[in-house]
């Protein structure tokens, strides 16, 4: 993985610059010393750190516009932070880059029930925004697994989505405007508290952008009332096949559940060793949940059993109380961590559909075994959004190099079946050089317009999302 | 001009000497920009469905009554319920779906699915260079890159001529249920539809038509569509029929043949009826529980001047006294503008439209 070398010129400019940075922000809000830039050096991809020349932590939009401001002028590069979750290197910064972190920014602004909308600064984390409204009967619905850390910066950066996305969309179905502030310093208001865009939909593109177009600041999210009631069902299966057959469907079927989620042998294992959640041992394991009153999740679970049964399941099994529920959800929430247990792993995250589901299964089995490297795959089984896991030895000389080299191939097939390469994290670094197996040339030059756009010298989290060869231009800018 | 095939739309751009006005079917089509017609009528057909991935792929010219027939078939529907405007517009045609994504068409049941954007998966388009263009794909979660099938839906041709929209659709209810509220005024009409969509019965539709009622639609498995109206009966009291009058509502059939200007406004709903009555309108019709307001106009009002500053957008949808988009605050006037110049440099596209 390249980064682009330094701006020498930056570097040697740094006391200049922030002392410009201090001039405009509080004391405590500017960070150069080395040792405490070191929390900055890298995200939750940590194989990869850098050092940034420095880090601030505004409180306000109009600090974040005057730290803008000055390192426009400066040619200084800016990486935008949330909370520093991103699986693909989003937030990792480079030498000559200033982290602008919006961590201190978590305040509510306004509660707006009857129209159905919060308006929050953008360092709160997701989890909190619902905490804000729960107690009066309301939710914010995309829940990344990291949605006790993650920022809604972060999640507007990356589209974020999350195991209830089936129902309720990803980020961008559920946000309803921004406060922008361009790297000039320059702050819009993209949408508000209304349903749609009055002219081109910026909010569109800005939500996904990578942090790339603009530092959002504040944002109106759209809440929902909570469901009455939730409820799980576990289904084991003897075939990975036959699984995804069964998936299918189900949402064929004309009742849409809020999660359908996958995992196969390896994971299963892993996650009732470490979760207990009482999971039969199968080849693929379906958690599929509704929501409603009890009667009416009683109609959608007995639609949904029925189905199931088709498929000879080795095990069906509904939660029959609230505790249950739980396990069943904590095992598959674990999953992560489980794996984490027994071993370094990387985490991958194309999208493929749904009819491909046995296909790829098949072929990710069989490139596990030609490259003896291990896989574990769980995911969102609903909207084909695929999370294979595949284990290697951090300490082993060359593993994470094949482990990365496999992903790829990973991707690559995911994208052969008509695909994508990521459907919640993000490109960020991680898949940067994967893109032409995605796009033709043409297509990233069009991506890249919008920021020409947005973000003229291209000092924006530069270089991210696009090859660095296809972006080389620009950024020498 | 009426290309047959991409390839021969992207020469047709190139080869263009002139302004071009791109139109699907023409059925709703906003303002008058002038030029030569680019018809994407001759590049129909679908390309892929897969009920099973509730996904559909299809060339931009197929008419919307081929894929609604198609999805009927298997039970499944674009759930962003298009509304048709011919008889709004007075125009005759057969709507493409590149026309429906163009103008980000939708209807009642926008406020719990979400709107045409939200259902778009993906994009061939043509930009102004004639350059072919793709984006998104047929899956239903992807954040590689940018998000330009958003950029592009409710662009109304003005930055790409679409040839080909990957959509997800959805699996058609198998019961529904309308409970309607008789004779609230629009303050109150408007509290009770947030009521209805802040409590956790699904509503999937909620409106407010002056004079004929207040009306709130649930859908689902029968013993859901049963449970969810007796319950907001219980909250609101009112009365449960089968079916409402969703398609004219949709269609907005009130202002049908009756002279006028038909504006279209997009505010937060506890605002529209402050709106509605600065607006000195002769007709007026609640969508999206208040958060769209279709206004009948004399001819030539200014509704923009007559309402003065407000949180929203107001578009002028029949009628030419006024311009037909809300003219934006200068720095995201610039942003949409830079992004007019660099996907249509020669600005050939719809020129004069929503600039």
């Amino acid at each position: 993985m390249d980064m682009p070398a330094p701006n020498a010129s930056v570097l040697a400019r740094k006391a200049g610059i922030v002392a410009r940075l201090r001039a405009v922000l509080p004391a405590d809000a500017v960070i150069d010393a080395d040792e405490s830039l070191r929390a900055y050096e890298c995200d939750a991809l940590s194989a990869y750190r850098c050092a940034p020349l420095a880090a601030v932590l505004p409180r306000t939009t109009a600090e974040v516009s005057a730290v803008l401001k000055v390192c426009h002028e400066e040619g200084v590069p800016v990486v935008p932070r949330g909370s520093g979750t991103s699986l693909a290197g989003g937030a990792m910064p480079s030498a000559d880059a200033v982290i602008l972190g919006v961590a201190r920014m978590n305040a509510v602004l306004e509660v707006d029930y009857p129209n159905r909308f919060i308006r929050v600064q953008s360092g709160r984390t997701n989890l909190s925004v619902t905490g804000a409204v729960e107690t009066d009967g309301f939710f914010y619905a995309p829940d990344p697994s990291s949605q006790l850390a993650c920022a809604i910066a972060g999640n507007i950066a990356m589209n974020s989505g999350g195991a209830h996305c089936l129902k309720y969309g990803v980020t961008t179905n559920n946000l309803l405007g921004v406060t922008l502030v361009q790297m000039d310093g320059t702050v819009v208001d993209v949408g508000g508290p209304f349903m749609d865009a009055g002219g081109i939909d910026l909010l569109g593109v800005i939500c996904g952008s990578e942090g790339q177009l603009g530092v959002v600041t504040e944002a109106w999210l759209r809440i929902l009332p909570k469901p009455e009631g939730a409820r799980p069902v576990l289904m084991g299966f003897d075939a990975n096949e036959v699984a995804g057959a069964c998936v299918s469907d189900i949402i064929k079927a004309g009742v849409l559940p809020v999660a359908i989620e996958f995992m196969d042998r390896p994971c299963i294992e892993a996650c009732e060793a470490f979760a207990k959640a009482g999971y039969p041992m199968c080849e693929a394991l379906l958690i599929v949940e509704v929501e409603g009153s009890p009667a009416e999740i009683d109609a959608q679970l007995a639609l949904i059993k029925d189905i199931a049964r088709r498929h000879n399941p080795v095990e069906l099994r509904e939660a029959q109380s609230e505790d249950e529920a739980k396990r069943i959800w904590l095992g598959r929430k674990s999953a992560f961590g489980a794996m984490g247990q027994i071993n370094d792993y990387m985490c991958l995250d194309g999208t493929i559909p749904v009819s491909a589901l046995p296909h790829v299964l098949r072929r990710i089995g069989e490139m596990s075994r030609e490259c003896g490297l291990d896989v574990a795959n769980v995911f969102h089984a609903g909207d084909g959004n695929m999370h294979p896991l595949i284990l290697y030895d951090a300490n082993k000389p060359g593993d994470l190099e094949r482990c990365e080299a496999f992903g790829a191939e990973i991707l690559k097939l995911c994208v052969e079946v008509g695909g994508c390469l990521t459907g919640e994290h993000g490109v960020g670094i991680e898949k940067r050089d994967l893109m032409t197996v995605q796009f033709a040339p043409e297509d990233l030059e069009a991506q890249m317009r919008v920021k020409d756009v947005f973000d003229p010298k291209w000092l924006l989290n530069p270089a991210k999302v696009f090859p660095l060869a296809a972006s080389a231009g620009r950024r020498a800018g | 001009m009426r290309p047959e095939t991409e390839s021969e739309l992207a020469e047709a751009v190139r080869g263009a000497r002139g302004p071009l006005v791109v139109r699907g079917g023409g059925t709703r089509s906003l303002g008058m920009p002038a030029g030569e017609v680019l018809e994407t009528g001759g590049m129909s057909g679908i390309t892929l469905y897969e009920p099973g991935a509730l996904t559909l792929v299809a060339r931009a010219g197929t008419p919307l009554a081929e894929v609604e027939a198609t999805l009927a078939a298997e039970g499944q529907r674009l759930a962003f319920e298009p509304p048709d405007l011919r008889g709004l517009l007075g125009r005759a045609g057969e709507s493409t779906l590149g026309g429906v994504v163009a103008a980000n068409a939708s209807g009642p049941r926008r406020v719990q699915v979400g709107a045409c954007r939200d259902f778009l998966l993906g994009v061939r388009f043509v930009d102004g260079g004639g350059q072919v263009i793709k984006n998104g794909g047929r899956v239903m979660k992807n954040v590689t890159g940018y998000d330009l099938v958003k950029l592009l839906a409710g662009s109304h041709g003005t930055l790409g001529v679409l040839t080909e929209v990957s959509l997800k659709v959805l699996p058609a209810s198998a019961a529904e249920a309308t409970v309607v509220l008789d004779g609230l005024d629009d303050a109150a009409a408007v509290d009770a539809m947030a009521r209805a969509l802040g409590s956790p019965f699904e509503v999937t539709g909620a409106a407010h038509w002056p004079g004929q009622g207040t009306f709130l639609r649930v859908e689902g498995l029968a013993a859901q569509v049963d449970y969810r109206a007796a319950q907001l009966q219980a909250m609101l009291g009112g009365r449960t029929v089968a079916q409402g009058p969703w398609a004219d509502i949709r269609d907005v059939a009130a202002f049908r043949g009756q002279p006028g200007d038909v504006w279209r406004l997009s505010v937060k709903p506890s605002d529209a009826p402050g709106l509605v009555a600065r607006a000195g309108a002769l007709g007026c019709l609640y969508d999206w529980a208040g958060g769209l307001v279709w206004l009948l106009m004399a001819p030539d009002a200014d509704l923009r001047a007559q309402l003065g500053a407000f949180h929203g957008h107001a578009t002028l949808v029949r009628g030419h006294g006024a311009p037909v988009f809300q003219p934006e605050p200068a720095p995201v006037a610039a942003l949409t503008a830079g992004l007019r110049a660099r996907f249509d440099p020669r600005g050939v596209f719809n020129a004069g439209l929503m600039a």
